[in-house]
């Protein structure tokens, strides 16, 4: 008689769920980092070789993605424009991060004059909808990548000040902090060793859940001719650029359309995972309702 | 409340200033309007010359009186004329507001059509399969930018289905169509989200449990309990977004050639025809601030819990 075989399996948690999305989208994120890394590496073609001979091809074997207008490849082209699209959404969350989050702990922890003269000021920036500030910035700088980038971090900064100040207000009266200062801490001893690591979660978790954002909306800005200027690779200027071509090869414009469509979904999903690992709070009181 | 519409008021000039003089300063870093001039009118002038058209303008003097002077333009309506039509630009901003208003209009109406139904559908399913299409539809919706959605838009319905106009305003009721759906599709991502979490909320308050425990129809419970009270929290969020619609247009405008106020702001960039991007981006924020204004005051005004808690306190 063949035995029955009993095995007990654990019940997967949420945890365990949560562990488990967050390898996979991690995986996912450090692949498109790493195409963005080694870009020059890993385009079949040169990016920038112009081919009059073989200009808007459908795609075929030698040209998986077809090829634009002056005959390059647009694989190449989408490898390489992860890199202009991909680092600079980074750069920018990273500067909005830092200047918000050093504008924000200095406010809450300072109070006073400072803090109401830096709120009014967060309150003019945030009075601009959307992109209009943007689009004015960028164009008074005229153009470049940098300046879009500069450009959207005029916009960007108040809302991540807002977010760090109301932390560091919300825990400024906590008793570790006012133990710390008892036992003799300086200002920025509090500051690094006790307001930081408190207030970081809530401040990451809104940046990595706006790389996505911020990505379409450099993109955006690119393809008003106010970002990176062609020929450099970039996904919402190549956009730009194959706009009259749409009717008789929209390849020119699905490939870096889906490319920035992927890219940004994938950053979303894994912003939404890291949310809720570093948050559980939220997601439980998602779960109770 | 009268207190509180004064109080608000009070705090919104400030901001108005701090808009006009943050414009104000972007606008001068930007060129030397003379220098503009003189590339788009292609002659040459004298520094003699520029200095009496200086002169002539006011650029002269010191900054703060620039300011001051050009403040008051603004209150009457003068904001200079155009670098390249030499058209007052304020009168060409009033002309191509309707048609912005117009598609900002259609935009929201189809968010509300799309957004409510399907964000109560999703609450009331949670976790099922209807629930989870829904959530996944509007995940997509969110990581496609407008920019894509408007070119696929065009692909399929103008230029494979040959069913509504490319471009324009020209083509009637016809022509609004793609672009306020480009528009909508990216709100109703964001907002249907917003609608499942408000529903659901209210769904899990006791009261409702207290009604299902009386017995009431569930759709009773959902309509005339449920819907009430989260429709408030729903109207304020959508309204909000009123605001940062106006100012997300200029994409959309621009790729179909929509005569509103954002292609013409988007037209100006590649003129260096600054006046036009200041009359754009001054007048947007104050639009911007004042429907925010009037959202908060009519929501404080409906809703007897804030209402009260602010005189309270």
């Amino acid at each position: 008689m063949k035995r029955k075989r009993i095995t007990i399996r654990k019940k997967k948690t949420i945890k365990d769920y949560t562990r488990q999305k967050m390898i996979f989208f991690g995986i996912l994120v450090l692949g498109i980092l790493g195409v963005a890394a080694f870009a020059p590496w890993l385009t079949p073609y040169d990016p920038y070789a112009q081919d009059l001979g073989s200009a808007l091809q459908p795609p075929n074997a030698k040209h998986l993605l077809g090829t634009d207008r002056y005959g390059r490849d647009m694989l190449s082209r989408v490898i390489m424009g992860s890199r202009t699209t991909v680092f600079s959404a980074l750069l920018l969350v990273v500067i909005i991060t830092i200047a918000g989050g050093i504008t924000g702990i200095l406010c809450g922890y300072k109070g006073g004059k400072l803090d109401s003269l830096l709120m009014r000021i967060s309150d003019i920036f945030l009075a601009f909808p959307g992109m209009v500030f943007a689009i004015a910035v960028a164009s008074v700088m005229r153009g470049g990548i940098m300046n879009a980038v500069v450009a959207l971090a005029c916009i960007s900064w108040p809302k991540y000040a807002r977010i760090a100040r109301s932390q560091v207000m919300a825990i400024k009266s906590a008793p570790y902090m006012e133990a710390a200062k008892l036992s003799g801490a300086g200002a920025g001893k509090m500051v690094i060793k006790h307001i930081v690591p408190n207030i970081a979660g809530p401040v990451i978790v809104t940046a990595v859940l706006d790389i996505g954002t911020m990505m379409m909306e450099i993109a955006g800005l690119s393809f008003l001719g106010l970002g990176a200027a062609p020929p450099t690779a970039e996904w919402g200027s190549m956009m730009s650029s194959g706009r009259s071509m749409l009717q008789t090869s929209p390849w020119v414009i699905l490939s870096p359309g889906c490319a920035i469509f992927l890219t940004v979904m994938v950053f979303n999903l894994a912003g939404d995972t890291v949310r809720d690992i570093l948050e559980p709070r939220q997601r439980q009181r998602k779960r109770e309702v | 409340m009268g207190k509180y519409i004064a109080q608000r008021l009070i705090q919104l000039i400030p901001i108005l200033l701090g808009i006009t003089l943050l414009s104000f300063i972007l606008m001068n870093t930007a060129a030397d309007a003379i220098d503009v001039m003189e590339s788009n009118t292609g002659g040459i002038m004298s520094e003699g010359e520029k200095e009496q058209l200086r002169r002539e303008l006011g650029l002269d003097k010191p900054l703060p009186e620039q300011y001051i002077m050009w403040l008051a333009g603004v209150l009457r309506g003068d904001m200079g004329e155009s670098f390249v039509s030499g058209q007052p630009v304020f009168s060409a901003f009033i002309s191509k507001l309707p048609a912005t208003i117009y598609l900002t209009v259609t935009s929201i109406l189809l968010t509300i059509l799309i957004s409510i139904p399907l964000g109560i559908l999703s609450a009331v399913k949670q976790n099922r399969p209807l629930d989870y299409l829904i959530r996944f539809l509007s995940f997509i919706g969110n990581s496609l930018p407008n920019f894509f959605v408007s070119l696929l838009l065009i692909y399929f319905f103008s230029l494979k289905l040959k069913l509504l106009p490319v471009m324009g305003s020209a083509g009637g009721w016809k022509s609004v169509i793609l672009p306020t759906l480009t528009l909508a599709l990216s709100m109703s991502s964001k907002y249907t989200r917003q609608v499942r979490a408000t529903v659901l909320e209210e769904l899990n308050k006791d009261y409702v449990l207290g009604a299902r425990a009386r017995g009431i129809k569930e759709n009773r419970i959902l309509v005339f309990s449920v819907l009430r009270a989260s429709m408030l929290t729903i109207m304020t969020l959508l309204a909000l977004s009123v605001g940062s619609l106006l100012g997300g247009t200029a994409i959309v405008e621009s790729i179909f050639m929509w005569d509103g106020v954002g292609k013409m702001a988007v037209d100006a960039i590649a003129m260096r025809d600054y006046p036009v991007i200041q009359v754009y981006v001054i007048w947007m924020a104050v639009i911007y601030v004042c429907v925010n204004l009037f959202t908060d005051i009519i929501y404080h005004y409906l809703d007897p819990r804030i209402r009260l808690g602010q005189e309270r306190a």
